[in-house]
């Protein structure tokens, strides 16, 4: 039997049903329909939390204190030492280092006149604003100097600014952080999340001035802006180097920007699988709908079974016959499936435009391939059972 | 070329068990046309399904043209099916959503034939019955006879060595009925061998041997010799075991 034959030979069978089949085909189509748009919304989530990070340079080196494991649980194993402003100094002198800067961080509240806001405090330098690719909005960021000198200037994040000042200016004016004075020299631009801190509710003061008003001995991070992207594994190994030989120990942990969007990047795959699996749940049902359309259908057609028999079919050609029915439901459940998928896409697309949400290739060439599988997986056994008809029995009229 | 020897076909319907055909044993000769009668239960449709290659005799042999066919695969039993048997059944059997033309392409369908040359071929058989014009028409667009008349151009349409007709003019008003004997007359002439299966002494009485059954076993044979149009050099067919027989 030739296979257009038997496609033929299959369609015109559920022609015979129209409303059966539409609604099997209809089936498939939701579960493939739900795996491709999730998909796509996952990876379009994915590629956008990449493209974030990658906005924010991605030649960075981030050094913190202590041995951990990537993410920045509690070191373990023998004393650390604390991560200095010597340090600090030692690693911005190597020569793959462009520009680095240190993070002191506590949190305190900061008030002007009766108002106040508890915010992050960070302590840094100059260099933090190139390092980070901040804008300043009005007035400057911290000056450049001796980090050592520590000053009394502060920098304010927009979000501070608007709900301390109100629409005053607030350049010039003096703010108290906890019983300590500042005077205002410069609010950033908008900004947003940026690593750990929401760049826009935070203030900067000099590194010298935070960790001497928190008492801090050691410094939260130290972040490394490398000259050559090429080089940020080596620039990685040189810190490491330069930082063992300083504590003659290895208790310094340095994280690429690379190894945090990996981690981030694979979270959100496995979200993403995670939603695709929960999908799947209606594929799985759109299989047992398939099978169950099959099954009525050999039990209704036992007629035909026992006559294409009769007429010489082979066993084997009954089994064709009936799988390629279910297949056939199966991928045109597919087809359509991909097809309002996409549809749902441009639609999200349209109503968000920002959002780089499109079903990746391999998850279009799945969802045929979990449709055809479906079509075999439920169809095999209705199939089989057609095939094991016995002809005169279901020849017969009883 | 057709040749049954002490014939059993026993059914088990839950602990007892039902002998459909009691040693039954029968030669068919090429071009014969024989008419196989007897009440109903009596074991027609059964030795029409295993001399069919559909069913096999629980006991006892059959030959169908010189093989063996119990011992057959059922992918050799599928292929005799294909080239070298016809069925016709009572209730027709045509696929409601296939035209009469489509019903005819069927069997050549599962035998890979090209599609042109199935057209070709199903179009002549259908216009063997007189039914060229109908061809489009689906089933539910046709008379009982006519229907019957494409259930027959698809039976011939693999050029069969044997067409087995069960009750072809049970469900047919009589001048159909005559319709359909005499055109599946005219195949036997021209040497096809028929065995037809029928209450209808009328239609009986057409064949040229008639073969009675009762109770699952071969009752006798009544050779009404030539006369009927065919050949009259066939061999003339025995019962060979007159004697009632009984089991156990
Ligand atoms: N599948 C079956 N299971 C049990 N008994 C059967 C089956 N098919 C036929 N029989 C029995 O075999 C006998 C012969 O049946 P059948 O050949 O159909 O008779 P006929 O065609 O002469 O009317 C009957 O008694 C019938 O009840
Ligand atoms: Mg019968």
């Amino acid at each position: 039997m030739r296979l257009l034959d038997l496609l033929g030979f299959a369609a015109g069978a559920l022609r015979g049903h129209r409303l059966r089949t539409t609604l099997s085909v209809a089936g498939v189509a939701v579960g493939i329909a739900a795996v491709v748009a999730l998909t796509a919304l996952g990876e379009g989530a994915r590629a956008y939390v990449v493209d974030q990070f990658a906005a924010l340079g991605s030649n960075l080196l981030i050094v913190l204190p202590g041995k951990v494991e990537t993410t920045g649980a509690a070191p373990f194993g023998g004393v650390t030492h604390d991560l200095t402003l010597d340090d600090y100094r030692a690693i911005a002198r190597l020569p793959r280092v462009r520009r680095s800067a240190p993070m002191a961080v506590a949190t305190d509240s900061v008030r002007y006149r009766d108002r106040g806001r508890d915010v992050p405090v960070l302590g840094t330098t100059a260099d933090f604003a190139d390092v980070r690719r901040l804008e300043v909005g009005s007035g400057a960021f911290l000056s450049a100097g001796d980090p050592e000198e520590g000053g009394n200037e502060i920098v304010l994040g927009v979000t501070v600014a608007n709900e301390l000042f109100r629409g005053e200016s607030p350049l010039g004016q003096v703010v108290r952080v906890g019983p300590w004075r500042f005077r205002v020299v410069g609010v950033l631009a908008p900004r947003g999340q940026s690593l750990s801190f929401n760049i826009d509710d935070v203030v900067f003061v000099p590194v010298r001035t935070a960790m001497r008003v928190f008492n801090r001995s050691s410094l939260f991070r130290i972040l490394v802006d490398v000259r050559m992207r090429d080089e940020l594994a080596l620039a990685k190994r040189d810190v490491e180097g330069l930082m063992r030989e300083r504590h003659r120990a290895d208790d310094v942990t340095v994280i690429t920007q690379d190894a945090l969007i990996a981690a981030f990047s694979s979270i959100l795959r496995v979200l993403t699988l995670a939603l695709v699996g929960i999908a799947s749940v209606s594929l799985a049902v759109a299989g047992v709908g398939i099978m169950n359309v099959m099954l009525v259908s050999v039990t209704e057609r036992r007629a035909e079974i026992g006559l294409l028999k009769a007429l010489g079919a082979r066993d084997r050609q009954v089994l064709a016959a009936f799988l390629a029915e279910a297949v056939l439901l199966a991928l045109t459940g597919g087809v359509a499936g991909l097809a309002i998928g996409a549809a749902a896409i441009r639609v999200f697309v349209g109503i968000y435009p920002s959002f780089p949400a499109s079903p990746p290739a391999w998850a279009v060439a799945a969802a045929l391939g979990v449709s055809l599988a479906v079509g075999v997986g439920f169809g095999v056994w209705p199939a089989r059972r057609a095939t094991r008809l016995d002809p005169v029995a279901a020849l017969a009229r009883r | 070329m057709i040749r049954l020897e002490d014939v059993w076909r026993t059914y088990t319907v839950g602990e007892s068990e039902v002998d459909a055909l009691k040693g039954v044993s029968l030669e068919i000769a090429r071009g014969e046309h024989l008419a196989l009668i007897g009440p109903s239960g009596s074991g027609k449709s059964t030795m029409l399904h295993i001399v069919g290659c559909l069913d096999r005799p629980t006991r006892g042999r059959y030959l169908l043209e010189g093989r063996e066919v119990g011992s057959l695969s059922e992918d050799e039993r599928s292929h005799l099916r294909r080239h070298r048997i016809g069925f016709v059944f009572q209730f027709f059997h045509l696929l409601p959503r296939l035209s009469a033309l489509g019903n005819v392409e069927l069997p050549m369908l599962f035998a890979g034939t090209p599609a042109g040359e199935r057209r070709e071929r199903a179009a002549a058989a259908l216009d063997a019955v007189g039914l060229a014009p109908r061809a489009a028409h689906r089933p539910d667009q046709l008379s009982g006879g006519e229907r019957q008349r494409v259930a027959i151009a698809r039976a011939v349409v693999m050029d069969p060595a044997v067409l087995l007709a069960d009750e072809p003019t049970g469900n047919l008003d009589r001048a159909s009925a005559l319709e359909v004997m005499s055109l599946l007359e005219g195949m036997n002439r021209r040497g096809l061998t028929l065995v037809v299966v029928t209450h209808d002494p009328a239609i009986a009485e057409r064949a040229r041997r008639v073969v009675r059954m009762s109770d699952g076993e071969i009752q006798g044979t009544g050779d009404r010799g030539p006369g009927t149009g065919n050949d009259p050099g066939l061999p003339g067919a025995r019962c060979p075991d007159p004697e009632p027989r009984d089991r156990g």
